[in-house]
């Protein structure tokens, strides 16, 4: 595993954490398909909440949140209509978060939470 | 946390400035800068601008969407000025600048990366847009600071960087302030009159151009002095009123001609465009929003034409329009704006293209010389009141020094005043201005001094118009001769300046 990878790995475990402790309930993990992957899948008393997880090990290269591209949020809603379809669940509510999670080295993780992103 | 502020700036459409007013909303989804309101290339790109500036002037940018809308949002906006007001708008709303800092205050001025801030075309429009719309106060480049204090009761501080302006929004740190307005030291002395050697009838019609504003034109053989004269003109007419001047600099502003002393000149403009100029470059032009051309850099002065034959006949055709109309509209991709393009025309050329010394040296066929002037349209010379020929110079000095541009000046600036009485009510300035219709009904002249005219129009020699120009050039050659109003003889002079046997 590549050391972006793992980093990555860790930012997901983060925000997993954090949005249980938020009150929802995660279905899934780095659900993939042919288009793409969704990094998390929660349900809570809003419907379904899709997550981005963006991590860096640092803002130098600008903050994560800014690495969510209009391509990206395509792909991200694309990928969502799979997984519905996949999960044979029909018409929800579905609301779109990202989380921007900053781990530098030797410090705790931040974590920047944008609700309904997109 | 979600943030709302507001800016003011200005945009230009030619010479007239727009207020506009920059809101800034922070807060509500992912990280970035929208920028609304018909911004164009030059404006869009400042999203980039203003975040490095900011970020580089040691203050916070707020890590959140921000949307910035430019009001009222149907004007097209164009140009990098934008910057400093864009910049202020996303530190108030994020709460680094108060917002009553911001209250009726403009802010002008292009933003380097590293938060310096760089002057701009048109600050003079824009400011006198502001003071128009009311706004109090004003923060421009400090390189502008000179133009800005031309523009009075507004109260204007000029800044070096957006730290700078930061601070003075935030704790009153003050910045620099114009110069107390200096006059304008006396202007460098225009060449004098008494340098021409002999041509008493071109200085005639130079004197009488001067007084009645009128279109002039010469025609001799090189060396008579035809350009020497073009250029003493403007040491005869009056200083420009301030409006003038400021509407002069207005447009010297917007083209970027505009001198770095920042003294507001009463000199008026003297453009002289080289034969191969291009349509452009003449009436305004360019891409996007036309940019003021030499018709209007001349605003209010003298617009010479040397060699004038050898411009091209489409660019002496465009004059037609500006010459009646006194401004130029330009239409171009991104909207109309126009120009005021109140010019004196003085032309100048030579009789044919070989043009000797003596005329009865000329080796060109007649077919080329009739061209030749040919070329000078019909349309074009009916607008040009004063036609003189020059004669050759037969002696190195002539038995009489000729009279000094001091001399002239005075009698012509009497009869501006007399003429300038006379039309008062009218909101005419010169004899030139004057219609038509005017000078035949309500100010008629006598039979007796109609006469010449109509002999004139019978024969054919005369246009109405014709006729119409020669009337308004008698009154001025009567206001020169200090009489109420033109008589027989000054009908007849004025007639001889307008002999078509001179062009």
């Amino acid at each position: 595993m590549a050391a972006k990878d793992v980093l990555g790995r860790r930012g997901e475990d983060v925000a997993a954490e954090y949005l249980e402790k938020q009150g929802l309930v995660v279905l899934d993990r780095n659900w993939r398909c042919r288009e793409g992957e969704l990094d998390i899948i929660a349900t809570g008393s809003a419907g379904l909440v899709v997550c981005e997880v963006k991590t860096r090990s640092g803002t130098a290269f600008g903050e994560p949140a800014e690495a969510v591209t209009d391509r990206k949020i395509a792909r991200i809603r694309r990928v969502t209509q799979a997984w519905l379809a996949a999960h044979g669940l029909p018409w929800c509510a579905v609301r779109f978060d990202v989380l921007a999670i900053v781990i530098e080295p030797g410090r705790p993780a931040t974590i920047q939470h944008y609700r309904e992103a997109f | 946390m979600g943030g709302l502020a507001r800016s003011w700036s200005v945009a230009l459409q030619g010479v007239d400035g727009t207020v506009v007013e920059i809101e800034a909303a922070i807060g509500g989804g992912l990280p970035g800068i929208h920028l609304v309101g018909l911004p164009d290339a030059a404006l869009h790109e400042s999203r980039d601008r203003v975040r490095a500036a900011v970020v580089n002037s040691g203050r916070h940018w707020p890590n959140e969407r921000i949307v910035l809308a430019l009001s009222p949002a149907t004007l097209r906006k164009a140009g990098s000025g934008f910057d400093l007001a864009l910049a202020c708008a996303v530190l108030a709303a994020s709460g680094t600048i108060p917002q009553g800092a911001l209250h009726r205050t403009a802010l002008l001025g292009e933003l380097a990366l590293d938060g310096r801030l760089r002057a701009i075309r048109g600050v003079l429009p824009c400011l006198l847009a502001a003071r128009t719309a009311g706004l109090r106060r004003v923060v421009v480049p400090v390189a502008a600071l000179a133009e800005a204090s031309l523009v009075a009761g507004l109260e204007v501080h000029g800044a070096g960087s957006l730290a700078q302006v930061v601070e003075f929004l935030v704790e009153g740190t003050p910045l620099t302030a114009p110069d107390a307005v200096g006059e304008a030291g006396a202007p460098p002395s225009p060449p004098d009159l008494a340098d021409v050697v002999g041509q008493s009838d071109a200085r005639h019609a130079l004197e009488v151009a001067a007084a009645g504003g009128h279109h002039l034109l010469m025609v001799g053989p090189p060396g008579t002095g035809k350009t020497m004269l073009a250029q003493r003109i403007v040491g005869l007419l009056p200083d420009l009123p301030p409006d003038d001047a400021l509407a002069l600099a207005a447009i010297r502003s917007v083209a970027g001609r505009l001198p770095a002393d920042g003294l507001l000149s009463t000199v008026p403009p003297f453009v002289a465009p080289h034969h191969s100029t291009s349509a452009a470059a003449l009436v305004g032009g360019g891409s996007g929003v036309a940019r003021p051309g030499a018709v209007s850099l001349a605003h209010r002065g003298v617009l010479f034409l040397d060699e004038c034959a050898e411009f091209g006949p489409r660019l002496l055709e465009s004059l037609r329009t500006p010459l009646e109309e006194g401004e130029v509209r330009l239409s171009r991709a991104e909207g109309t704006v126009t120009y005021p393009a109140r010019f004196q025309l003085v032309l100048a050329a030579n009789p044919c293209p070989c043009a000797p010394a003596h005329d009865r040296d000329c080796v060109c066929t007649s077919l080329v010389r009739r061209r030749y002037l040919g070329r000078l349209s019909g349309p074009l010379l009916d607008r040009v009141d004063l036609r003189c020929r020059m004669h050759p110079v037969t002696a190195l000095t002539s038995g009489e020094q000729g009279e000094s541009t001091a001399m002239v000046r005075a009698r012509v600036l009497a009869a501006r005043a007399a003429a300038t009485e006379r039309w008062a009510a009218h909101g005419w300035r010169t004899n030139a201005e004057v219609p038509g219709p005017v000078l035949r009904s309500r100010f008629a002249l006598s039979r007796d001094a109609l006469r010449p005219l109509e002999a004139g129009l019978r024969a054919g020699e005369l246009t109405a118009r014709g006729a119409d120009r020669a009337l308004r050039v008698s009154w001025t050659v009567a206001d020169l001769a200090g009489l109420d109003r033109p008589d027989r003889q000054t009908v007849e002079t004025a007639l001889y300046f307008r002999d078509r046997r001179a062009a």
